[in-house]
């Protein structure tokens, strides 16, 4: 078995596949992934698979433009069927609080060129006309926003990854980590891997990784729920968001609703069980939401992490402590619909020492010993 | 062709595709193809599943890691959830105003 590598990428998610893919484009061909289970198999596989460009900070909006420019063109360049479809995304404003934050939001996303638009609760239900309007005060559609199926995506990445000569290693562990001069050691229950560039894609076990090699990555893994329903014709195009009654919920391709739901009382851990208290809770807030539809029929739920950093933004780039040891992780429930860009970001970071977007604010050093951030608010 | 997944229609064929990309897993097909994902969640097809997986990977079907099961068992319509969860409260102003009245006499 082949153990040195040019680059070794630690985690078989979208930012794990996607990097290795911009890197062996960028030709860096002799690099493999390092995976626990099977591709997708942790945060990427169990998300809601929307990518938006609406949020209230300006490196997210930055990245979810460059990601939805470069998905645009993804299923030609990747050769891949990935269930792209830009159907928009409606988020909506219930209280007074939210449509002064919105207004806030929208005027810095028209500032970044995005094409985004605030619409009254008449014209919010003729786009979803199932929605409850006496409960909206106002709502932001941006019609470029849309859903991709999580699954297909990666897969597209790594099959286009292998192609240029990238390993995939499936089922392997990483147990240790260790840096001698210049070179780390990758310690796996199949055996030592060496490489001088190690990337750190590991999601919700990124805070793991890091203490593997003595740094801490400030991230924590809180569960999400989320589940789907029977598939049923065309109810709606967009995604609808709601921060307020804590919901998001979009139609699949094949007719099944998705929906999902933050849970501000859930505690920090890597556990990914159903809870009958979502079923009941999230059941009460979509029929709120959508009264007319309450004879749809559930057919699956399960649980996803989030990531979460202490502002809400991913941690991007490398470290200051352990030279070559790049971070990619912390995306805080927003991984698949940023990786398009980061990986581009971080692909031109290794090879060629610049980005052509700044992520310098987007560095790990923002957490250290630092007590206030300008936190994400646009968060299920 | 051969139907092995009859809720989302999904044939023999597209099964063996998704394992010569790589697929090993039931869970992993489940994601790919989407067998296994319909109403009656992989009751017909997960059997059938595995034994493709078996025979085009050369392994016992006991060495097939299964895949996940997960609620609900069946289809539930959301008025379904939202009257048994109307009916657990009723119950519990039921018991509480009972308590009342045992502390009263």
């Amino acid at each position: 078995m082949k153990t040195y590598y040019d680059g070794i990428v630690i985690g078989g998610g979208i930012l794990g596949v996607s990097i290795a893919y911009e890197l062996a484009k960028a030709g860096m061909k002799n690099i493999c992934i390092i995976e626990r289970k099977y591709l997708a198999s942790g945060s990427t596989g169990r998300c809601g698979g929307g990518f938006r460009q609406q949020w209230s900070t300006e490196p997210n909006t930055r990245l979810a433009m460059a990601s939805v420019d470069r998905l645009e063109h993804i299923e030609q360049e990747l050769d891949y069927k990935t269930e792209f479809y830009q159907g928009g995304y409606l988020i909506l404003a219930h209280t007074d609080d939210e449509v002064t934050q919105f207004n806030k939001n929208v005027e810095m996303q028209k500032r970044l060129g995005l094409g985004v638009n605030i619409v009254n609760p008449d014209e919010a239900k003729k786009i979803v006309k199932f929605l409850n309007p006496d409960l909206i005060k106002l709502a932001t559609w941006c019609p470029t926003d849309g859903h991709i199926n999580p699954f297909l995506l990666t897969q597209a990445y790594a099959n286009a990854a292998k192609r240029l000569g990238a390993d995939i290693h499936l089922w392997t562990n990483v147990t240790g980590l260790m840096k001698k001069s210049n070179t780390f050691f990758v310690m796996t229950d199949k055996g030592v891997f060496e490489t001088p560039i190690l990337f750190n894609c590991a999601g919700s076990f990124s805070r793991s990784i890091g203490e593997m090699l003595n740094v801490e990555i400030p991230i924590d893994p809180y569960r999400h729920e989320i589940l789907v329903t029977e598939p049923v014709e065309r109810l709606w195009d967009p995604m609808v968001i709601s921060f307020s009654v804590g919901l998001y919920a979009r139609q699949e391709m094949n007719g099944g609703v998705v929906m999902g739901m933050g849970d501000p009382n859930e505690p920090v851990g890597t556990y990914v069980g159903s809870s009958m208290h979502f079923m009941y809770e999230m059941s009460r807030r979509f029929t709120t939401l959508f009264p007319k539809l309450t004879g749809l029929r559930i057919v699956r739920q399960w649980a996803g992490l989030y990531e979460m950093t202490a502002d809400a933004q991913p941690i991007l780039g490398p470290i200051d402590e352990i030279e070559n040891f790049y971070q990619a992780c912390g995306f805080s429930g927003h991984g698949l619909m940023l990786a398009p860009a980061v990986s581009q970001l971080m692909a031109e970071l290794v090879t060629q020492g610049k980005t052509s977007l700044p992520i310098d604010d987007l560095h790990i050093k923002r957490f250290r010993g630092q007590a206030r951030f300008n936190r994400e608010k646009s968060v299920v | 062709m051969k139907i092995i997944c009859r809720c989302q229609d999904i044939t023999e064929d597209e099964i063996v595709a998704a394992i010569k990309q790589g697929a090993t897993t039931l869970d992993e097909i489940k994601r790919l193809v989407r067998a296994g994902m319909g109403p009656c969640q992989g009751r017909t097809c997960r059997r059938l599943v595995t034994q493709i997986l078996a025979r085009e990977l050369k392994k016992p079907v006991a060495e097939i890691y299964p895949s996940t099961f997960r609620p609900p068992n069946r289809p539930v319509q959301f008025k379904l959830v939202i009257a048994e969860l109307e009916r657990q409260k009723a119950e519990e102003v039921k018991k509480a105003s009972k308590s009342k009245e045992g502390k009263k006499k």
